[in-house]
């Protein structure tokens, strides 16, 4: 314990000591202490350097609001900066260093920067270090170079470069009544909402409940805890401390942050770090306070100036006096009752300087009470010392006239208590659109009437604050005045932006940059546009106020995402899945599905595994798990007319156990997906789509049936997850399932191309559906999801006996390029049936959605991108999404169209792929080149041909 | 925002998704209007004030819902199960 501690009183609990490390030097403090109160207590009073100057700073406020003492801490590796050492709860084992000071915060050399005077003022970087109209550093190029050592010169605390391992959650809640703040109006609204039976939620940032109640007086700190226990004993009250609400969005949804574990070394079993709260509340309270401003006068930013309301808490609630020989300066009457307290506390105040000529009764007892010589009528004109306050220089002040009727003195002193006046905290309500409302007698913004959704009550709505002098800065001459700590903004700077065009507030703000930093202008906001209003000579309502947009504080990205990112996310497995892993096959990611790449053998590349998967299935016979198709179940007795208007071409005359491969557009003519439906009765159909589009047509097709055709009798299931789904390929197929295929046969009669024939597998009915996606004869077989596992074991085991082998989706891949058979890469939204030569199965006799559309001048366009198949010339292998050019590399010409899939093709033993080109079918035969400048630098010459590289009447997969 | 579907009831705008302009009229599919079916798929009137829309409850029930929301200020007025008062489909 240090003579800066106070013996007795405040919330911190003298039992525990904290021993905690900062800028490498062991404190000790206790446990209840912020960084900021512990540091005080052992006499540290530098804190920060500032953001452009590097100018010491000390603490300036005792809350969020602090703008000068942000430090960087580290846990776990992770570090995190811009912290600010008022919030910061110290815990044994605590690191914190300070930011932006180079060698050390006592001894930072970047403080050189000052010496460059007003070459760094606001808005430098728009004026300066232009170049010369040639060369190399012509023009911004000269800023371009330089910026790199400036950046480095000045800034806030640098970003950590080791992934977040903090857990964060999130939560919905609802309530009747929200309260924002727990001092005594938070509390009182709180507890009057809970005696009418409501459901009350209560947000508080600081650790403890109360506010102002902690440091106005033991009286009022009992009376505020007796309430604070009754309202935690209510089953309708829910208490969240370190929580800061921190948006206001549609509705009364509320957005809070709650630090759930910042105040300790390590999370426990279970905790998230941060957790962020969504509250949708029937009525807010916004009992958020009101934050005092300092006055703006040169040299106002010496460590040791500080506000009154700072100090008083720092006293009241830490038990901590930061200095022992005060000074204090204001305009307006709190300041007085605030020495009073510090008086009670021990606190050596020597004089109360006030810029108002007459000073009241109650405020002249008060400065009695703290022992402290008023004079009136006064103004600090300068303050003395390097690192710390050692003085401040007073002067006679007539602020009507702003002159100075008299010669200076100094006064000797360790801390200055400044007091501006008082800026209700508004944000929130602001944020919801509500303009706030300028006060002359209060000199504040005030939130508007209150509306049903929301109220302001205590000093946020402006009660019980003290009406201050209309003076907000000492006009004069010596050091820089700062108005904007945490940005270096002096105000000077506003008035040049006044001198330079830049008048309207939001203009202020974004050519100074005043109350854009972390601290977004708590303390500065105000007095930016009094010296505006000053310059542009209006009253400050006329300047106008800028929107408050969320966050009120900052929040980390981790409590945003929540459970949105890393292995949280939902994964989406086959039924096989486990099969695959165990037999070699390496798992991909499409979507949130996995599915296998290809099985690879020892000493496989992937592209040697797929090629020998490939080859297997078009001279033997292969196995694949489809099961990612979307499927969608359509019954109802207008099933088929619904899907005669979905589809281009007709279902109606689709026969039972038949099965059609159909094309479905949007309805502006472009094509949407591709499946096949199977007509299992004449009310009841299967729909596949492409695995990525199963949600999409799902909805499309619910749209139509909600919206436009409610006198349809359809009814929709989604069944993606209830069929596992397996294709058996290649010219030994049949005899694959001829072994294994119970209750059916499955000749070409019974089960011709395109039918559908129901049997048993292993005991497990399945049905089966002879069609083809790699151009080989080909079955799927569909049965219940939970027996997918079974029914593959007896596809396998039956394959055995004609060397079988699995093939993952590479494979699949290679084989349908072969084919020319679309997926999701052709039908990407911007191409229509024409473009893919799909239009055979537009039909010519019936209307469907996208008739009407598709055949608008630009979409019947022959210069149109239309699908080609592509053969890589130099044995180079093809990248999916190269360019399609007709130049060398180094003078390309424009893109003519783009490459949507590629592999090595076992049929050629060429590198193929297919793409969209510019009058792609009158290029067939001719060259070009597929290029990659972004990527692997590829450039490579390609011939043209038609996208259908293999058995193009289909004799293979029908015969 | 909140949605109160009139099958499950008041549920947060996450659980909706946005399906377009609910004051068309579809043109007759066979119709070769192509000025009619311009204005369809692309035409707008984007209005600052009521505005008839459509909006799924896709992560509760899966039905169309026509809802009359005010475009400046988020207030809903209106919630019926789509295609609405005119046409036909009565809830089952």
């Amino acid at each position: 314990m240090t003579s800066w501690r106070i013996p007795s009183g405040g919330r911190i609990d003298r039992t525990r000591s904290v021993r905690f490390t900062f800028d490498g030097k062991s404190y000790t403090g206790f446990a209840g202490d912020t960084l900021a109160s512990a540091l005080l207590a052992n006499g540290v009073r530098l804190f920060g350097r500032s953001f452009k100057y590097h100018r010491p700073r000390g603490l300036l406020a005792a809350g969020y609001e602090e703008p000068n003492a942000l430090v960087t801490v580290t846990t776990d590796g992770a570090r995190e900066p811009n912290i600010r050492a008022t919030e910061l709860e110290i815990y044994d084992g605590l690191v914190a260093e300070s930011q932006n000071r180079f060698p050390s915060l006592g001894f930072d050399l970047q403080a050189a920067n000052q010496l460059a005077g007003k070459a760094f003022s606001a808005g430098f970087y728009y004026k300066t270090f232009m170049g010369p109209v040639i060369g190399p550093l012509k023009g911004t190029r000269a800023w371009m170079f330089c910026e790199n050592f400036i950046r480095r010169a000045a800034g806030l605390g640098s970003a950590g470069t080791v992934p977040d391992p903090a857990r964060y959650e999130r939560m919905n809640a609802f309530c009747d009544v929200l309260v924002v703040g727990s001092g005594p109006s938070g509390l009182e609204a709180a507890r009057s909402a809970a005696a009418e039976g409501k459901r009350v939620i209560l947000c508080e940032t600081s650790a403890a409940f109360g506010g102002t109640a902690n440091w106005a007086g033991s009286e009022q700190a009992d009376f505020a805890h007796t309430l604070i226990s009754d309202l935690g004993s209510n089953p309708n009250v829910t208490l969240l401390p370190r929580t800061t609400v921190w948006g206001c969005y549609d509705g009364n949804t509320f957005a809070a942050l709650e630090r759930v574990s910042d105040h300790k070394k390590s999370a426990g079993p279970g905790e998230p770090r941060h957790r962020h709260w969504v509250i949708r509340a029937g009525h807010v309270v916004l009992a958020t306070g009101a934050l005092e401003r300092a006055l703006v006068f040169p040299g106002n930013d010496r460590p040791g100036v500080m506000l009154t309301s700072a100090a008083q808490r720092f006293a009241g609630e830490y038990g901590v006096l930061p200095g022992k020989r005060m000074v204090v300066f204001t305009n307006n009457d709190s300041a007085y009752e605030a020495a009073a307290k510090l008086r009670e506390r021990d606190a050596l105040i020597t004089t109360i300087i006030d810029v108002r000529p007459t000073i009241g009764d109650w405020a002249l007892s008060l400065a009695k009470e703290a022992g402290a010589e008023v004079l009136a009528g006064h103004a600090v004109v300068a303050t003395g010392g390097r690192n710390t306050l050692t003085s401040v220089t007073v002067q006679p002040f007539d602020a009507e006239i702003n002159a100075f009727p008299g010669p200076p003195k100094r006064l000797a002193c360790d801390t200055l208590l400044v007091s501006g006046g008082w800026s209700p905290v508004v944000h929130l309500a602001s944020q919801a659109g509500a303009k706030p409302v300028w006060d002359d007698k209060l000199q504040a913004f005030l939130p508007p009437e209150s509306k049903d959704a929301w109220e302001a009550v205590g000093s946020a709505a402006g009660e019980g604050i003290e009406p201050p002098a209309p003076l907000f800065e000492i006009k004069a001459k010596g050091d820089k005045a700062f108005v904007d700590f945490q940005h270096d903004v002096t105000a000077d700077d506003v008035r040049l932006a006044h001198r330079e065009g830049y008048r309207s507030v939001e203009h202020l703000k974004r050519y100074t940059t005043l109350g854009m930093a972390t601290d977004q202008g708590k303390t500065a906001n105000v007095s930016g546009m009094a010296i505006m209003a000053d310059a542009l000579s209006k009253p400050i309502p006329e300047v106008g106020t800028t929107r408050f947009r969320p966050p009120f504080t900052g929040v980390s990205l981790g409590a945003l995402a929540a459970e949105r990112y890393g292995d949280i996310r939902p994964e989406r497995l086959t039924p096989m899945h486990d099969w695959h892993e165990a037999n070699g096959a390496g798992m991909y990611a499409t979507g949130l599905w996995y599915r296998p790449e290809s099985y690879n053998r020892t000493g496989e590349t992937v592209e040697d595994a797929y090629v020998r998967e490939a080859k297997t299935v078009r001279r033997n016979v292969g196995i694949v798990d489809v099961s990612t198709l979307g499927k969608i179940d359509i019954q109802g007795p207008d099933a088929a007319e619904f899907l005669d208007r979905v589809y281009t071409n007709t279902f109606s005359t689709l026969q039972v156990n038949k099965a059609r491969y159909g094309l479905m557009l949007r309805e502006d003519g472009f094509a949407l997906d591709d499946g096949t439906t199977w007509r299992l009765a004449d009310n009841r159909f299967l729909m596949t789509t492409t695995t990525a589009n199963a949600g999409r047509v799902m909805q499309h097709l619910e749209y139509y049936l909600d919206c436009i055709w409610p006198d349809l009798k359809v009814h929709l299931t989604s069944v993606t997850d209830q069929w596992a789904a397996v294709a058996v390929a290649g010219p030994k197929s049949r005899e694959v399932l001829a072994a294994c295929v119970k209750r059916t046969r499955l000749d070409n009669k019974t089960l011709p191309f395109m039918g559908i024939v129901h049997g048993k597998i292993a005991q497990i009915p399945v049905m089966i559906c002879r069609l083809s996606f790699s151009g080989e004869r080909a079955y799927e077989v569909y049965c219940g999801a939970h027996h997918g596992q079974r029914v593959w074991d007896a596809l396998i085991e039956a394959g055995k006996a004609f060397d079988m082998q699995p093939y993952g989706l590479e494979a699949l891949g290679t084989l349908r390029i072969e084919k020319g058979h679309v997926t999701g890469a052709e039908i990407d939204g911007r191409t229509t049936a024409r473009d893919l030569h799909l239009d055979w199965l537009i039909s010519k006799t019936k209307p469907f959605i996208g008739s009407a559309m598709m055949n608008r001048e630009g979409l019947a366009d022959p210069k149109r991108w239309s699908l080609v198949g592509v053969i890589s010339l130099s044995g180079e292998k093809l990248r999916g999404g190269s360019h399609i050019v007709d130049g060398p590399a180094d003078n390309p010409g424009r893109g003519l169209g783009h490459l949507t899939a590629m592999c090595f093709s076992p049929l050629y033993g060429k590198y193929i792929g297919l793409a969209l080109v510019e009058n792609g079918t009158s290029r067939i035969g001719t060259r070009a080149f597929a290029t990659d400048p972004a990527r692997s630098g590829t450039h490579i010459p390609v011939e043209f041909v038609n996208h259908i590289f293999y058995d193009p009447k289909g004799e293979r997969m029908h015969g | 925002m909140r949605i109160t579907c009139p099958h499950c009831g008041p549920r947060d705008l996450q659980e909706f998704s946005y399906q377009g302009d609910a004051t068309l009229t579809r043109p007759d599919p066979a119709s070769t209007d192509q000025d009619a079916w311009n204005a369809y798929v692309y035409d707008r009137a984007n209005p600052a004030g009521e505005h008839r829309e459509f909006w799924q409850h896709s992560g509760g029930c899966r039905k169309h819902l026509v809802v009359t929301r005010n475009t400046l200020t988020h207030a809903i007025s209106g919630v019926d199960f789509a295609p609405g008062k005119r046409g036909g489909r009565k809830r089952s």
